[in-house]
């Protein structure tokens, strides 16, 4: 275990980006989100950025190719396949949990060539979340917001005036190594009384003690056509905010845009919650926002588990309780269903 | 060839950093109008090849530049080698493009997508009962052509296709002077409302499928319009045909066509990767959303 003074933060910063892009939550007009460091950027401790970290490995928008046409030709050309070496610091043990949901999906076979390359050219610093809030509920998924080692390279803690460090995998001993100069050797002693403080805290979420046993692979027929689902969807928007604040949505469109330097195919954000979403020319399988609304968690909480071994497409961030403007979300829907039991 | 759409051997793991998103450039060699909404495309890759082999049953993306791209059913057989054909009905902003084509135009393509119809597997030493309508005779197309081309690994060929007027049926210069003509293949048409100068059956296909009263000692492979498919269904089970002895191929919205962008999931199946093609047995098990 090493710490570094929080007062020299910066150099922390200065020496990690000596050889790498850095990026970390900052606060801009108010909105705390994972940016770009340069020297003089302030790194923000706030609990959760608006936007999830997935953003860093699948972008809202990314371009993906382009054409040119001449007459009846045509070309194809791809889009250069992302090559900066990346460090995410700051992320949140739910966030990094995400990055293992969104693997099983991009970087299964056949592999997702944009995602894996930015994947694999990343190491990942996750932080303690020393005051978790009312919102979070990331126990019920199995994160340990005071050690969240589990999906991390680094695991870091600030605690007193210092930020411990931990390389947790290969790729945080080899940033460990490049980096050890700023770094001092350190025990264990004031971590494990900060990890006993976060656990304390866990303890008193309202949402974090849920359980989960009305969901699973294996639960189709008995929640499919529940009748909770017309009350839970009966004031959904359709708006579709949880599912661009949420850390494991990975719904996406492509479309083609044809602009002033010739054909760009991109990729960007969608939602399972959106009208247009399935809709082909000769009409829709969800025509309705109830149909639409139960997909969305009968794929976090059903479909993906039956395709991952069990595994939720869900790491209880919160974000979509803070963010709905209805007030609906995932944990009503889990306790509806006997999850507050 | 690997699924980077390069010219690896097929288990070749990729590291040539193409995305699979990536289509390559094909040709449109050859249009031909079927009915007044329907033509056929025939793609061949730039170097004169196939683009891709496949099997019947399984899909491809078409890309037109700046226009967008969308999945469709292969109609050619794979026995039919040097290129591709896709009938595609003129129904929304990309096939209005595809239908304004002229021959030698460019366009993307990439695939194979989905899984093929058991025709190598459960289909062989089987009697088949193919029942399409309109442009659901397009994936069958494909299946109808291999079963001729290895007839001796299967038993009778009974086809059964119906559409609503004789000019909306597709293919049927090709139904008339080939498959009629070829021994041991029965071919049954309808239409839905009577018409000059048709002189066959008049009536929609479930009904017309109750009056021939098959034996249900066949495999029966259905594709057509989803209130057909669901009477054609009714059908067969009255008709004492088990659900292992159905199987059709399903059509959803898709944009990527490798399980990822989420449009075509239905329960824990991707219609582009576990579908299209599904036993009705498995298709049950589904939740009625397709």
């Amino acid at each position: 275990m090493y710490y570094i003074e929080k007062a020299k933060l910066s150099e922390l910063f200065s020496k990690i980006a000596e050889n790498r892009s850095l990026y970390l939550p900052v606060k801009k007009n108010g909105q705390t989100n994972f940016a770009h460091w340069e020297e003089g950027t302030e790194y923000c401790d706030d609990l959760k950025t608006v936007k999830s970290a997935k953003d860093h490995f699948f972008p809202q928008t990314e371009s993906l190719m382009h054409f040119k046409t001449e007459g009846k030709k045509i070309q194809i050309n791809q889009d250069k396949i992302p090559d900066e070496k990346t460090v995410l610091f700051g992320v949140r043990g739910c966030d990094a949990k995400s990055f293992k949901i969104l693997d099983s999906v991009f970087m299964s076979e056949p592999q997702d060539a944009f995602y894996t390359a930015r994947r694999e050219n990343s190491v990942v610093i996750t932080t303690a979340c020393s005051s978790p809030d009312e919102a979070c509920f990331c126990g019920v998924f199995g994160v340990d917001p005071a050690d969240p080692k589990a999906d991390s390279d680094v695991v870091t803690w600030f605690a007193g005036d210092k930020l411990y460090w931990e390389a947790v995998s290969e790729k945080g001993e080899a940033l460990t190594e490049e980096i050890k100069d700023v770094l001092s050797s350190s025990d264990e002693k004031e971590v494990e009384e900060e990890k006993a403080r976060i656990s304390e805290i866990t303890k008193l979420l309202p949402l974090n003690n849920m359980s989960l046993s009305a969901f699973g692979g294996d639960k189709t027929d008995a929640l499919f056509n529940a009748p909770q689902w017309d009350k839970l969807s009966e004031a959904c928007l359709g708006c579709g905010s949880c599912t661009f604040v949420c850390p494991t949505c990975q719904c996406y469109d492509v479309r083609d845009y044809n602009g002033a330097n010739g054909i760009q195919r991109y990729r960007c954000w969608d939602s399972c919650m959106f009208s247009d979403f399935t809709m082909m020319a000769h009409g829709t399988n969800r025509p309705t926002q109830k149909q639409r609304f139960r997909q969305r968690f009968m794929h976090k909480l059903v479909y993906f588990p039956a395709n991952n071994n069990g595994e939720f497409s869900c790491v209880g961030c919160g974000r979509c309780v803070a963010r709905c403007p209805i007030s609906m979300n995932i944990a009503k829907v889990i306790k509806s269903f006997g999850g507050d039991k | 060839m690997c699924s980077c759409n390069h010219d690896h051997e097929k288990d070749h793991v990729c590291s040539c950093g193409t995305d699979k998103l990536v289509p390559i450039p094909a040709v449109v060699t050859e249009i031909r109008t079927e009915t007044p909404d329907v033509k056929t495309f025939r793609v061949v890759g730039l170097d004169g090849s196939n683009c891709f082999d496949h099997k019947p049953g399984q899909c491809a993306m078409l890309t037109i530049p700046g226009v967008g791209e969308a999945m469709f059913s292969i109609t050619s057989s794979p026995t039919e080698t040097g290129y591709k054909d896709f009938s595609i009905k003129r129904c929304g902003h990309l096939t209005d493009w595809l239908h304004s084509m002229e021959v030698g135009q460019e366009i993307g393509i990439r695939g194979p997508y989905g899984n093929p119809f058991p025709v190598d597997t459960e289909f062989k030493g089987q009697n088949l009962l193919f029942i399409a309508g309109g442009i659901g005779l397009a994936p069958l197309h494909s299946v109808i052509n291999y079963v001729r081309a290895n007839r001796e690994n299967y038993g009778t060929v009974d086809i059964l296709y119906g559409s609503r007027s004789a000019d909306d049926l597709v293919d049927y210069e090709e139904i008339k002077n080939v498959w009629e003509k070829e021994d041991g293949i029965n071919v049954y048409l309808t239409i839905d409302r009577e018409q000059e100068g048709w002189d066959g059956h008049v009536g929609f296909v479930p009904s017309y499928l109750k009056e021939l009263a098959f034996e249900a000692n066949k495999t029966a492979i259905i594709c057509g319009p989803p209130i057909m498919i669901k009477f054609v269904l009714q059908a067969l089970l009255e008709m004492g045909f088990e659900k292992t002895q159905v199987y059709t191929t399903l059509e959803l919205k898709m944009k990527c066509g490798i399980g990822k962008c989420g449009r075509c999931n239905v329960g824990s199946k991707y219609v582009c990767k576990d579908g299209p093609v599904f036993r009705l047995d498995e298709l049950d098990e589904l939740p009625d959303e397709y």
